[in-house]
């Protein structure tokens, strides 16, 4: 039920009296039923502590949980004692809870849609509103549906102001001196120097499919990330860095793909994508081994 | 919809049933305590002491006063439903997998599992009015399937039994003379074991779900393929709704699709078709294992899943539900 309460402090009983004096000051009390969506408000009317008039409107949700018609027997057995590991159970017991989570009959398309209608290409605008495609916005030309902004044809036109938005090419020269220009964390075994084991198994490659996506926002979490990444193919692994004190993203997480092409294609369609008030930057978690 | 959840067992569901009146729902989990809940707010009755074993499956009278359950420990317990205590044990040589009350109450289905030296084997019980009359004998025991029998059901007016088992085979016979009557046709058959069973509420049809990821709607009569509906992952369970023209089918292995982040309701879904047209009309996710059990109320408005993770969801339909259009 959802129930929205905005309630004046409490009164204090050395000032009842009073109140009952002026009640005949309040408007009464009016009840909107439950309409057809069982909505259902009540409006009161109060005096608080400072003897202002104050309208507290309580709106709740009515919802009819089963038509309890039983029958005779059904209603007998309701009555009935509890028995077997139930006799020592309390009102309070877990067992039985209703989920917190609203879960509907979801539908596998849009009901009334033809197969047909998918297959038209046409406009990609006309793609847009079919619905569950990605929306791809364009920031340089503005033209939606199209393109990602790295892969804008128009680039020239008006170049991203951002230019730590990389391009898959550029980050393929920086095998030989890992991130020397930015500074980056360069691991182990990618040092000048290190040994490299070769032949990874199931979990290596795994990890090896790893993009690391950083510049997130405060509150993007698992879920989110699991999220975006999805249309691109199957996600073994999503991480989110997260600040144990604050309980925030420390704005930074890794995605570990199944494919390695999956994993390209998420480099390339979502690095600069705008996500939650910030420009996602997406790469390869490692520099990118041949 | 909002589920209502039931955590009464500790280990995963494998039958659930609900009573004539649908105020009662009886679940039974591999952890030895069938379970009895209240329809309408899963709030729980009672439970069932006294199986030593994964207890597979139940079937409970028509007036709800005498529950039977079947179990791995190879007996077949009856019981007194208000008071759970218990009226009557048959012993067996092997776990009994399935058991059903005839039409009237006064006979009993069970099928039990091939083991050691014997074969896999339907008995029919006589049920006495009195349980203190109550004898072990068998009215009848067929033998003949090869693999394990699934399920067993009573044809119309109890005059065949329908049995199904991990042979794919569907096979009616005489429940007089014990002779097989008919035969699933192989070519139109499941390819793969037959989980599970389930009659339609007038008798004239039944559901047949198996591991080769489809359900088929059989005719009783005749043994007709009438229709079929597939998924994606091996089905475990179905029932069919007695108010609407619906089918719902539940299971699923499907490793790969599950992810350990995912925090959110679980990823297995009971699958809702459209009886004539066999076409998917929606799923209801939220179990976080493969669904084990299914049972439709009989006043068609709420259904019950049981899984793999030993969670019960009731759930009681929106409103919408009933003005769904394909």
């Amino acid at each position: 039920m959802l129930i929205d309460k905005n309630e004046p402090s409490k009164l204090r009983w050395g000032e009842l009296e009073e109140d009952d004096d002026l009640d005949f000051l309040l408007p009464p009390k009016e009840v909107i039923g439950p309409d057809e969506n069982g909505i259902k408000k009540v409006i009161e009317y109060k005096f608080n502590e400072e003897g202002n008039k104050v309208k507290i409107t309580t709106t709740t949700r009515v919802r009819k949980l089963a038509k309890a018609r039983l029958s005779k027997r059904a209603l007998e057995r309701r009555n009935w004692d509890k028995f077997g590991d139930a006799v020592r159970e309390d009102v309070g017991s877990r067992l039985t809870m209703v989920s917190t989570e609203e879960i509907l009959l979801e539908r596998p398309r849009a009901p009334g849609t033809k197969q047909e209608e998918m297959k038209v290409a046409g406009d990609s605008l006309a793609q847009l509103s079919k619905g569950g495609a990605v929306l791809m916005v364009c920031r340089t030309c503005g033209k939606k549906g199209d393109h990602w902004t790295s892969k804008c044809p128009y680039k020239d036109l008006a170049a991203p102001v951002e230019t730590f938005v990389e391009k898959p090419a550029t980050s393929e020269t920086s095998v030989a001196a890992p991130g020397a220009g930015k500074g980056a964390y360069v691991p182990p075994s990618m040092r000048a120097g290190a040994e490299r084991t070769t032949g990874s198994d199931m979990r290596r490659r795994n990890d090896e499919n790893s993009v690391r996506v950083t510049n997130l926002s405060e509150d993007t979490r698992e879920p989110d990330l699991h999220e975006l990444f999805r249309p691109f193919g199957s996600v073994t692994r999503v991480y989110v860095a997260m600040d144990q004190k604050t309980g925030m993203s420390r704005g930074f997480g890794f995605v570990n793909f199944v494919n390695r092409e999956d994993a390209q294609r998420a480099i390339n369609k979502l690095n600069g994508y705008g996500y939650d008030n910030l420009i996602l930057r997406v790469e390869w978690a490692t520099p990118r081994t041949n | 919809m909002r589920p209502i959840l039931m955590k009464g067992h500790e280990r995963p569901l494998t039958f659930l049933k609900y009573n004539r009146d649908g105020d009662l729902l009886f679940s039974c989990a591999k952890d030895h305590t069938p379970t009895v809940w209240f329809a309408d707010n899963g709030e729980r009755l009672g439970t069932y002491r006294g199986h030593n074993g994964a207890v597979w499956t139940c079937d409970v009278s028509r007036d709800s006063m005498r529950l039977l359950t079947g179990s791995a420990d190879q007996t077949v317990k009856l019981w007194n439903v208000q008071t759970g205590t218990q009226l009557y044990t048959f012993t067996f040589g092997s776990p009994a997998r399935s058991v059903e009350f005839a039409i009237g109450d006064k006979l009993a289905v069970i099928t039990t599992d091939p083991f050691m030296e014997l074969t896999s084997a339907i008995h029919v019980k006589r049920i006495a009015k009195d349980p203190t009359k109550q004898t072990e004998e068998s009215v009848l025991v067929i033998k003949g399937p090869q693999g394990r029998i699934n399920r067993a059901v009573w044809g119309p007016l109890n005059s065949t039994i329908i049995s199904a088992g991990e042979d794919a085979v569907i096979r009616i016979w005489d429940s007089e003379t014990g002779k097989l009557l008919r035969e699933s046709d192989k070519e139109s058959g499941h390819k793969k074991t037959i989980t599970s069973l389930t009659k339609a509420a007038d008798g004239s049809h039944f559901l047949s779900g198996s591991l080769d990821k489809s359900a088929k709607l059989w005719d009783t009569r005749t043994l007709t393929l009438i229709k079929t509906y597939g998924t994606e992952r091996p089905v475990n369970a179905v029932t069919m709704s007695p108010l609407l023209d619906h089918v719902v089918l539940g299971g699923g292995q499907d490793a790969s699709a599950v992810t350990t982040t995912d925090h959110r309701a679980g990823k297995f879904e009971a699958k809702f078709y459209d009886k004539i047209l066999q076409e998917e009309i929606g799923g209801v996710k939220g179990h976080f294992g493969p669904i084990n059990a299914l049972a439709f109320n009989p006043d068609g408005k709420s259904f019950s899943s049981g899984g793999e993770d030993g969670y019960v969801r009731l759930h009681h339909f929106d409103p919408d539900y009933f003005n769904i259009k394909i």
